[in-house]
């Protein structure tokens, strides 16, 4: 057995340290094969052209995040809400269900034209994309949950005649907890692609520039440092929405599931 | 209840009985016939014990008399509630199932309170009636611990505290200490005994173990499987407090004998090793 200490060690040391080498061969293999930075840019490059264009960056990376942010949000309330509405009735979540899932199926690029088009506000238009995206292992986690209930327990409170909104409030709700903490993570990272790729469909610019348009326009200037120093703050957004719902999962349930345990306890 | 307390010979099944049931069978949707034809009478202050092997039917049976589920065929009438009647209405049944059954988020404490809460008790009242109920089970230093805290002998105990906290009128127990160890077990048993014997409310208990059967009833059912009824039912009549004296005497042998002959004369089906009622788990 590793001791907690060494373990936590090993969680952040092993990836450091995995990047450390990628970066130094990239680095090494750019510099001395002469790459010139519009095919490859080297990632002492990106990280300069990460500073100096940080004015701009930021307020994309701004954009992009409120988007998400949002999305994630409004995905969580609508879907918990759904999944509510399903456990009430088995009648209403075979009926509506098949729909959750063939909005989910249905490729977010073949639908964010639409709802660009229908939805007046282009800001709006953007979050109703993400929330497409985001909201289905929401909705799918919790029902889950909701439904995943201790036989016993429900037994328990038939014979104590609770009512349904004792039975939800006091056991649906805490069993669901870790299947809807399963269903955030998940949401947390599509809530990101969903705003990207509504962004690339609406191609905005100006003060509504996100983190994507500047993607988009990099390439066609082919200014590839910045559309680098792009994708990194993407990706280092997802991983710190990832790691934000993984905490705040951690904070809640912390006291008794075992997925929140460490390994001693 | 005065019948049932006036004989401390284990003649509580004098008692008026509380729960009767009448040619009941059940059937589940998939085909299978758990329970045929059961007669069988609860009587107010007996230990009552079901007792056979594997699926002969008496969690079914429990869970009938719970009014968890319902039967396919024949009537149960609850109290003076008569035959189809709302017998149930106002009287409090304790469960305890094979498991725990503790609501891993909620502390010990909110756990034995959860039937109190659940009927609107205020919450002064329900404090002290659930600090009671733990001291009988001796958990009264775990009140604030989660249940993953806890061993599993004492995680049944919080479970038999919460069922006792309501002060029920009776008490169903579906094989309580069949996943505990042997020692662990008789201690139980014997806490156990020491509650009834002191409140005299009224308690089916489901085993597959014979001895167990033997040692804390009043009376044993002895239940036979395909389909699942009820072979014999017979008086033990032994003078309560019971303890470890009991289960060496002559008297508990021949009585257990007497349990194991009645289970093996209808397990034609089971071989006759598994029918001694040796625990098996």
């Amino acid at each position: 057995m590793m001791s907690d200490r060494r373990l936590s060690l090993l969680r952040i040391g092993a990836p450091f340290a995995v990047a450390v080498i990628v970066l130094g061969a990239w680095q090494l293999l750019v510099t001395m094969n002469r790459v010139p930075p519009y095919l490859v840019p080297s990632p002492v490059l990106v990280a300069r052209t990460l500073y100096a264009d940080r004015v701009l960056l930021a307020h994309s990376l701004g954009v992009t995040l409120g988007i998400a942010l949002t999305a994630l949000a409004l995905a969580t309330l609508a879907g918990v809400a759904a999944a509510l509405l399903f456990v009430q009735s088995r009648w209403l979540e075979m009926s509506l269900f098949p729909y959750a899932i063939l909005l989910q199926v249905t490729p977010i690029v073949s639908i964010a034209p639409l709802i660009i088009i229908w939805v007046h506000d282009t800001w709006a238009a953007l979050v109703l994309c993400a929330v497409v995206v985001a909201i289905f292992p929401i909705i799918s986690n919790t029902t889950l949950g909701l439904r995943s209930v201790d036989r016993g327990l429900l037994d328990l409170f038939r014979l104590a005649r609770a009512t349904r909104w004792q039975t939800l409030w006091r056991l649906r709700v805490p069993s669901a907890l870790p299947y809807f903490f399963g269903g955030l993570r998940i949401a947390s990272g599509l809530a990101l692609i969903g705003a990207v790729v509504a962004e690339f469909v609406a191609g905005t610019g100006g003060q509504g520039a996100g983190l994507a348009y500047q993607i988009l326009l990099a390439g066609i200037q082919l200014n590839i440092p910045r559309l680098f120093a792009a994708l990194v703050l993407i990706a280092l957004t997802g991983v710190a929405l990832f790691a934000a719902t993984v905490g705040v999962s951690r904070l809640a349930l912390a006291r008794w599931h075992e997925s929140a345990l460490s390994s001693e306890s | 209840m005065n019948e049932g307390t006036s004989t401390s010979a284990g003649g509580a099944s004098t008692g008026p009985a509380i729960v009767a049931l009448r040619g009941v069978s059940k059937t589940y949707d998939n085909g299978t016939q758990a329970l045929a034809g059961v007669d069988l009478d609860v009587r107010a202050g007996e230990f009552l014990t079901l007792v056979g092997p594997s699926g002969c039917g008496k969690s079914t049976l429990l869970h009938l008399i719970a009014g968890l589920a319902r039967p396919s065929d024949g009537r149960i009438a609850w109290w003076d509630g008569g035959f189809d009647a709302t017998g149930r209405e106002g009287r409090r049944i304790g469960f305890v199932f094979q498991s725990p059954t503790l609501m891993p988020w909620a502390s010990v404490a909110t756990n034995v309170r959860l039937p109190l809460d659940l009927a609107g008790v205020p919450r002064a009242t329900a404090s002290a009636a659930v600090a009671a109920a733990l001291a009988r089970v001796g958990l009264a230093a775990s009140t604030g611990d989660l249940p993953r805290q806890l061993s599993g002998g004492m995680q049944m105990r919080a479970s038999i505290a919460r069922a006792l906290v309501t002060e029920p009128d009776l008490l169903l127990m579906d094989e309580p200490f069949g996943a505990l160890d042997e020692f662990t077990r008789q201690r139980l048993d014997a806490e156990l005994l020491d509650l009834w014997h002191a409140q005299r409310f009224t308690v089916v208990f489901v085993t597959h173990s014979i001895q167990e059967a033997v040692f804390l009833s009043t009376r044993v059912a002895v239940m036979a499987a395909h389909p699942g009824r009820i072979l014999d039912a017979r008086r033990v009549d032994a003078p309560y407090p019971r303890g470890d004296a009991f289960r060496l005497s002559p008297a508990f042998a021949a009585l257990a004998q007497q349990v194991s002959a009645s289970v093996a004369s209808a397990s034609v089906d089971t071989p006759p090793d598994t029918a001694v009622g040796a625990p098996r788990r």
